[in-house]
């Protein structure tokens, strides 16, 4: 382990001159003492090594890494950034490729400097600069008229995640202070596994949790084969103490003992670089086709495992049907061997056509699956993101039921790998929220449009039968999602720039995101890294810890912490105390840290912790439903019949009582159906399908205007040389891509990486097009091309990689 | 005197490129430089089979900087003598010395300097000599997630994991002798290769 010892005369220097003085007092100076580590003197007093102050923070965006930072801080502004190599390596939260970009963000020139009110049409980008006065102000009186006119329920708290840090996003706590706002149900990660998955597993269900998954620490432990559908931790959770160092140490483990990985994907990811016989390609959207083609082969083969699929299940086949089921063929045996619904058999032939996998090498991934002592089959959030996700995600869950193994060593529950348990240190506490009624995290467009005209049937409200206000106020906090990440960003505009739907956009953010050219106010806000900030571990890898930060440099210009200016909101309303509770901004922070340091005995105390700035621990491997494999009567799952049902009562219920659209459908069993978009569905002037993947250049669209990024890692679409060739499409050429909602140009790699028919677009870039012009959108954003027609179950975000479209050279 | 050198496993690396944009931070480089380079090395191809597709393709990654060689082809072309090794053996360009030749920049099979155009003088990775002259690793080696880099006594390493250099796209390690050790990634191909191609070349330029 290497240590840093500041020169102790540059310190001074640095305390003296940058003005800084709470970094003399916070400790804000690592002296490199974690873990007992004595710190290694140095030589060379003028090299650029010998910086005034290391200061630690952590990275806040949507990854769920929280990986570590310790800046090296010259005359009071960051210089650059050093790795976290404190402690145990394997467990260094080191940050990647954006991460190390963060100080070209935090430094950039495009920084929104001052609040600014908008001046020409809503989305056109054009704004003026105003007073903080003028701004809180505003935000006041337009809270308190639109409570006033159309009651809390109006005012709608858009899904963003910008902002992962404790104290970081006050937003529902200031909103609930005046009686709350319309809440979202779901997410964008997890849309429509998040609403498909209750059904199976039951009603405590959680992608993200260690309950219903084993994490990776238990397959690298236990398991001899390792099946991934749609899931790169190399390019989702690309930190040094992410799932993509623990799927590293995943494959050393079980190749190294004579196992094996298949990684099941439309694209060979990042995660089998360097192993790509570990890839099986495999047309986007398809996954419950290759699911049931195994179902098929096991049976035929008498590999299933009948006294797990009976005792544990509900719906494989007659025998554990519901009684309203009974009788009609309606197992998942009879979708199987072709003796109900559509009346196919589920051949490794039907499926070949659909999913371009070969019939012989399905019949071998049948046998391999059914060798293995140990699977460990997973999917990432990309199966789930398409028009048929609902069925797919269960559908990859039916998998390890088929063989029981679910619960023993290194098996797993079909889902993502587990992510810690254990938060040490909490939140600022958000308060209750007066408004009991929510909606579908993704229909929040069709609530700005016709919201009085959705209800729990027709449009997935929860919470209350139907909305009784259209959302006239959006505040959207960190978060790109008002254009950018939404879906069909076309017809998004169309219905933001009416001011007589939404009245009013209030948009908090670093920079003038695709999203902020809608603020009808936009507010600059400080940078984490400019103030103190309280992280755990992300979601994304397994351990627990905590991090703590203090400013590395003060906020540019006038822009402001998020809590100051809302305590400030608050004060106008009359509601100041009940918010701030007495605390500032870092009073929160110690006190929230010492809350938590009150049960996780182990945790420094607050002071000794500045210096310290992170504080981690390891967790034991978890292997998922456990419990109830173990003993299911006295651990049954929160479903009507306590067992996994892979055929759903509740569904077949729902599918009667609610109002579909026509071609929609909600179903039992995980079938395979293609899907809006889905397979199929190409058209003489669309031709391709297309599929959207995250990149390593952004975590979403966060870090997407940063040139440095752009260059390192292009922004390109795949396209296969078969699908390439007859279009005269080569490597670097500008591009086209149509499809029937909008149109992009971005350059093109044309590689094998692809599988033909499909092309591959990088989710995140951002959108670049005259609105009142063309819309021909330069940036290449993914969403140009999406549809808004949200899911018939979920309601949720499933076209996101649901696309057809043609490709051209321009 | 000790000869440093890199080592790198090319069967963990997921080219993230965090070691490239780490070096940029803290060489406080922009978009048009890069010292340390993660090229795409990729080939193979589908073929239909009915209405499905078999396929033998293959990817991986290799991270390169500067391999501090034996016979550093950069120093043995300088004209002014800029370029030479330090104590620990690695080899850096003295600004003061360099006139922007170029020379280095054509003569590196491992096309390692780069020419600034805006101080019309050659730059290349140092090995962050500075930092290893006050007891640190060089900055990528720390960064990265995988821990895919290591850096020590050429001794060492090659003691620890073996004297294989030979990896495509790089250049054969017959001509210059690098320090470098690399673990073959199991779709890894050794210099010279002809079945690949770099598939992100204006990523590495």
């Amino acid at each position: 382990m290497e240590s840093v010892v500041p020169n102790k005369l540059s310190r001074r220097t640095f305390c003296k001159t940058s003005g800084l003085a709470l970094l003399a007092t916070t400790g804000g100076v690592s002296l490199g003492t974690m873990f007992g580590c004595s710190p290694k003197s140095q030589g060379d007093s003028n090299a650029k090594e010998a910086v005034e102050a290391v200061v630690w923070s952590a990275c806040n965006v949507n990854c769920g890494g929280n990986c570590a930072y310790r800046w090296r801080v010259k005359d009071g502004a960051i210089a650059y950034m050093e790795a976290d190599n404190t402690g145990d390596t394997a467990l260094q939260a080191r940050a990647c490729l954006r991460g190390r970009s963060m100080r070209r963000w935090i430094n950039h020139p495009d920084r929104l400097k001052y609040p600014m009110k908008r001046v020409g049409k809503r989305g056109e980008g054009k704004f003026e600069q105003i007073s903080w006065d003028e701004a809180i102000q505003t935000i006041a009186d337009k809270l308190k008229y639109t409570i006033e006119t159309y009651g809390n329920q109006a005012i709608h708290k858009i899904y963003a995640t910008g902002m992962y840090s404790a104290t970081g996003n006050p937003s529902a706590r200031l909103l609930n202070c005046l009686g709350g706002y319309l809440a979202y149900h779901y997410d964008y990660s997890t849309n429509m596994l998040s609403a498909a998955m209750p059904y199976f597993y039951g009603d405590d269900f959680s992608p993200y949790d260690n309950v219903y998954a084993s994490s990776f620490s238990e397959a690298a432990a236990h398991s001899d084969l390792i099946v991934m559908f749609g899931n790169s931790p190399a390019e989702t959770r690309m930190g040094g103490a992410n799932a993509t160092w623990d799927f590293a140490r995943v494959r050393e483990a079980v190749v190294g003992r004579g196992g094996k990985i298949i990684n099941i994907d439309f694209r060979l990811n990042e995660s089998a670089s360097g192993s790509t016989d570990e890839w099986l390609p495999i047309r986007p959207g398809t996954d419950a086709a290759l699911v049931a083609a195994l179902a098929h082969e096991w049976i035929t083969n008498n590999q299933v495992d009948l006294d797990f699929l009976h005792k544990y299940c509900v719906g494989y086949d007659e025998q554990t049907l519901p009684a309203s089921a009974k009788g009609s063929n309606k197992s998942y045996h009879d979708y199987v061997m072709g003796s109900g619904y559509d009346k196919q058999a589920k051949t490794a032939k039907w499926a070949s056509e659909i999913t371009q996998i070969p019939e012989s090498r399905i019949k071998k991934l049948a046998s391999e699956i059914a060798a293995a002592k140990a699977p460990f089959i997973c999917q990432g959030w990309g199966p789930q993101r398409h028009t048929n996700g609902e069925d797919t995600a269960r559908a990859i869950c039916v998998l390890p039921c088929l063989i029981g193994k679910i619960g023993l060593p290194g098996t797993n529950t079909g889902q993502r790998e587990a992510e810690p348990p254990t938060y040490l240190t909490g939140s600022l506490p958000a308060g209750d929220n007066g408004v009991k009624v929510t909606i579908p995290v993704y229909q929040w467009l069709n609530a700005v449009d016709h919201g009085k005209q959705m209800t729990a049937t027709n449009a997935g409200i929860k919470g209350g039968d139907k909305l009784d206000s259209d959302i006239k106020f959006i505040w959207c906090y960190a978060g790109n999602c008002l254009t950018n990440q939404h879906g069909d960003i076309n017809q998004t505009h169309d219905i933001l720039a009416d001011e007589s739907k939404c009245e009013f956009i209030l948009v908090w953010d670093t920079v003038m995101t695709d999203s902020a050219k809608y603020a009808d106010i936009l507010l600059p806000d400080a940078m984490r890294s400019e103030q103190m900030n309280l992280t755990n571990q992300g979601y994304s890898e397994y351990y627990t810890g905590v991090l703590l930060g203090t400013p590395a440099q003060e906020p540019p210009f006038e822009c402001r912490s998020s809590y100051d200016v809302m305590a400030d909101i608050a004060d106008k309303l009359g509601v100041k105390e009940k918010f701030t509770e007495g605390r500032s901004h870092d009073d929160w922070v110690q006190y929230l840290y010492e809350e938590g340091a009150k049960d996780a005995v182990d945790l420094p105390a607050f002071d000794k912790m500045k210096e310290q700035g992170v504080y981690k621990k390891t967790l034991e491997p978890a292997c998922g439903l456990k419990d109830f494999r173990d003993d299911p009567a006295a651990n049954p799952l929160k479903t009507p019949s306590g067992k996994i049902e892979i055929y759903s009562e509740q569904l077949a219920k729902l599918a009667e009582q609610w109002q579909l659209a026509e071609g929609e459908a909600i179903n039992p069993l995980p079938l395979f159906t293609p899907g809006f978009y889905g397979y199929g569905s190409t058209t003489k002037k669309y031709p391709l399908y297309a599929c959207g993947y995250h990149h390593k250049a952004r975590t979403h669209s966060s870090f997407g205007f940063l040139d440095l990024l752009q260059q390192a890692a292009r922004h390109e679409i795949w396209v296969n040389p078969i699908d390439a060739d007859p279009r005269g499409i080569k490597s670097g050429d500008a591009c086209s891509v149509k499809s029937p909602h909008g149109e992009i140009h971005v350059a093109a790699r044309v590689t094998s990486r692809v599988i033909p028919g499909t092309i591959a677009i990088p989710q995140g870039a951002w959108h670049n097009a005259d609105m009142a012009g063309d819309k021909v959108d330069k940036g290449g954003c993914v969403n140009t091309l999406t549809a808004y027609r949200p899911t018939p179950l979920a309601k949720g975000n499933g076209p996101a990689h649901s696309m057809i479209v043609e490709v051209a050279k321009v | 005197m000790p000869q440093y050198g890199f080592y790198f496993d090319s069967s963990r690396c997921t080219g993230c490129k965090t070691c490239e944009l780490a070096c940029k931070d803290y060489k406080d480089l922009g978009p048009g430089i890069a010292l340390r380079v993660v090229y795409d090395y990729e080939g193979g191809e589908f073929k239909a089979s009915g209405s499905a597709y078999s396929q033998n393709v293959f990817s991986y990654h290799v991270s390169k900087a500067c391999n501090h060689c034996e016979l550093p082809a950069c120093s043995a072309g300088c004209p002014s003598g800029a370029i030479s090794k330090d104590d620990n053996g690695l080899v850096y360009i003295d600004p003061e010395t360099c006139i922007g030749a170029r020379n280095c920049v054509s003569a590196c099979p491992y096309s390692t300097p780069k020419f600034d155009e805006e101080a019309k003088k050659g730059v290349k990775c140092d090995g962050c000599r500075l930092r290893v002259e006050a007891g640190l690793k060089p900055i990528c080696v720390e960064a990265c997630p995988l821990r895919v880099l290591e850096f020590d006594t050429i001794d060492s390493l090659r003691a620890k994991y073996g004297d294989t250099a030979s990896i495509a796209p790089l250049a054969d390690p017959s001509k210059t002798k690098p320090n470098l050790v690399v673990k073959m990634a199991p779709a890894a191909k050794p210099a010279g290769d002809s079945t690949g191609f770099v598939a992100n070349p204006t990523e590495v330029q």
